[in-house]
């Protein structure tokens, strides 16, 4: 496939959603009020057939943010040349609007463990991440986002708190920072920290996209809430009441719903989106 | 100091303790706050199994297939991070596999699950068409070599494989019948359609396959075989990709 | 058969076989089929249910131990005298004893 130029070239501060190939139809009907889409690169590095057939039909019609899962930017060993290539392959091809990864590690020598792997915040890791997303932008000859985690656990060993550590990356890196609220709920009410203070302290002028999805409640062996970042029903409440605190901070951004497990019919999802176009549309009534 | 290499040896191993260093952001350790981590790979690999598997799956029952699943993903965690390929391994795993190797056609089942897989994700091709075949001279079909697409697979196997895929994936399909069915496999849009072959045509086709002339690739079959069939299945599966005299 | 014979044998088989067919684009993919394929092995970036099972199981994964819990459809697929001539119920049988890993 040729390279072509980029049809959208960024995301519009508005509803987008993580798209699911039992929507096709359903998008390509009437998407509304969801105005653009996030896919994971993985499940497009295939040669063929039907997943590049739809990725091709939506993408003329939709701004694309292409969210990789697999990378392992905060991995201990090298960068996995070869997925880098596949990658390169597909930004190169599609001209996506966007590309964010994650701020976590999943991959071990040759093992890929499938799971986004929590780490320490310390000048090693600052120093390996910041030269992976360098390799990065390098390779794919575009600025990345980078997604904060969910947190479930804290390392002993950190020395920087996780708002800081972003911001350094942005200084050394220029990439800029995609901010998942669910994640950021998830990871205060875990190990008992304010979220708001994080929004507070969190570098929002560096954000080039917003995340939100549905967490699960459990709790730990000591009967504390924990909460688990299932992507398997509605955003919860507290979650929405922390974008529009965000979102009074940093202005209108692309917000995206995703829902990963149970996905369930269009109409959910497109529901979900509508709170989320309120909500932008609120903090456009305010300015 | 914790170490991805300590991290995930216990990831994988519950019998490991939890890596020293992580903390529950409480003043404690991180205890059963670590097995999310460990819940999260165990629980991810085996639902990427039982949607790779299927009918291995149903074969089994679902309780059975997830003991083997646990078994499958600490042998074998992906090498890769495309999981539409996950579970390449299955198949020689349930040969080694002592308690199911008195089910001869479990490895074959595998095969051809990852073979639909293989063919739903494979490169597009465009089909050769009847306009195409009127270029070439008549005479030199016979010995001429056939280019497919790489959405065709073909799973040899002495098993009824065919029968029992459909036993498994179709409502009120019969029970398998005992007469080796390698599957045929084509893509003529976007959906990988099974269908058996006969052992004949199974022969024959894998010469055609590995590039034979036609003549030759009819003579390795070892039983009668219906080329107008075989050739009319193809086309419609969208497999011919060219033909090369 | 002649060499001729069967010459004129395959083209008239391709010619049958090509009959009415014509170039074609396969048109952009709306609906999924059969058998869930484009679900397998799907990545994402969700997390498991919760803390417990499947992760966290100590005694199941050890040394291939093999305990039945529920049964499939290979208990009803009979095939007397397939491959190597020996009579095969494909039923699940329980192997409790430890094998070697």
């Amino acid at each position: 496939m040729l390279d072509r130029s980029p049809r959208f070239d960024q995301l519009p501060a508005m509803p987008g959603i993580g798209y699911k190939p039992q929507h096709f139809a359903d998008i390509m009907e009437d998407a509304r009020p969801v105005t653009w889409l996030e896919i994971h690169a993985e499940n497009y590095m295939g040669d063929g057939g039907r997943p590049l057939a739809q990725l091709r039909a939506l993408s003329e019609r939709f701004p694309i943010s292409v969210h990789g899962v697999g990378l392992s930017i905060g991995g201990a060993g090298a960068l996995d040349t070869e997925h880098l290539a596949r990658l390169k392959h597909l930004c190169g091809w599609l001209q996506p609007a966007s590309f964010s990864e994650h701020l976590a590690w999943s991959t071990h020598g040759a093992e890929f463990l499938n799971d986004l792997l929590p780490l320490p915040y310390t000048d090693a890791t600052l120093a390996r991440v910041a030269a992976h997303i360098d390799q990065v932008q390098d390779t794919l000859g575009r600025k990345m986002l980078l997604e904060n985690p969910s947190s479930y656990l804290a390392f002993a060993e950190s020395t920087w708190e996780e708002t800081e550590f972003l911001a350094e990356l942005t200084r050394r890196t220029g990439c800029g920072l995609l901010l998942d609220i669910n994640n950021v709920f998830i990871s205060a009410t875990n190990l008992g920290t304010s979220p708001q203070a994080y929004i507070d302290a969190y570098p929002l002028d560096a954000v080039g996209e917003i995340h939100l999805g549905g967490h699960d409640e459990d709790e730990d062996s000591e009967g504390r809430p924990l909460l688990i970042d299932s992507h398997g029903r509605e955003i919860a409440d507290p979650v929405w009441a922390l974008l529009d605190y965000t979102l009074a901070r940093c202005g209108a951004k692309p917000v995206l719903v995703e829902w990963d497990t149970d996905v369930p019919d269009w109409p959910v999802l497109a529901a979900e989106a509508c709170r989320a176009a309120t909500a932008l549309d609120r903090i456009a009534a305010a300015q | 100091m914790t170490d991805q290499t300590e991290f995930r040896a216990a990831l994988l191993d519950a019998r490991q303790p939890v890596p020293d260093g992580l903390l529950d952001g409480h003043g404690g350790g991180a205890g059963k706050r670590f097995s999310v981590y460990r819940n999260n790979v165990a629980v991810s690999l085996t639902e990427a199994l039982q949607t790779g598997f299927p009918v291995l799956r149903k074969l089994l029952g679902l309780g059975n297939f997830d003991q083997l699943a646990g078994l499958y993903l600490r042998a074998h965690p992906p090498a890769s991070p495309l999981m539409m390929h996950y579970g390449a391994q299955m198949p020689a795993f349930l040969e080694g596999f002592a308690p199911l190797q008195h089910i001869g056609y479990l490895p074959d089942i595998a095969r051809l699950e990852l073979a639909i897989r293989a063919s739903y994700h494979a490169a597009d091709a465009d089909p050769m068409d009847a306009a195409k075949l009127a270029a070439i001279p008549a005479e030199t079909l016979s010995t001429a070599r056939l280019q497919f697409a790489p959405a065709l697979k073909l799973v040899r196997s002495p098993w009824p494989l065919f029968d029992i895929w459909r036993f498994n994936s179709e409502a009120g399909a019969p029970k398998p019948q005992a007469v080796p069915q390698p599957v045929l496999i084509t893509r003529p849009e976007f959906d990988p359609i099974p269908a058996p072959l006969t052992l004949a045509e199974a022969e024959c086709l894998a010469a055609l396959l590995e590039g034979v002339r036609l003549d030759h690739a009819l003579a390795a079959a070892t039983g009668p075989l219906d080329l107008t069939d075989l050739l009319s299945r193809l086309v419609r599966g969208q497999a011919i990709t060219d033909i090369q005299t | 058969m002649t060499t001729t014979v069967k010459t004129v044998a395959i083209a008239s088989a391709f010619a049958a076989a090509f009959a009415g067919t014509t170039a074609t684009t396969a048109e952009a993919a709306s609906k999924e089929k059969c058998y869930g394929v484009s679900l397998a092995g799907q990545n994402d970036c969700a997390a498991g249910p919760g803390t417990t099972c499947a992760g966290t199981s100590v005694t199941d994964y050890q040394g291939n131990a093999w305990t039945l819990v529920d049964s499939g459809t290979c208990d009803s697929i009979e095939l007397p005298s397939m491959a190597d001539g020996t009579e095969r119920k494909g039923s699940l049988e329980p192997l409790e004893r430890d094998l070697p890993a």
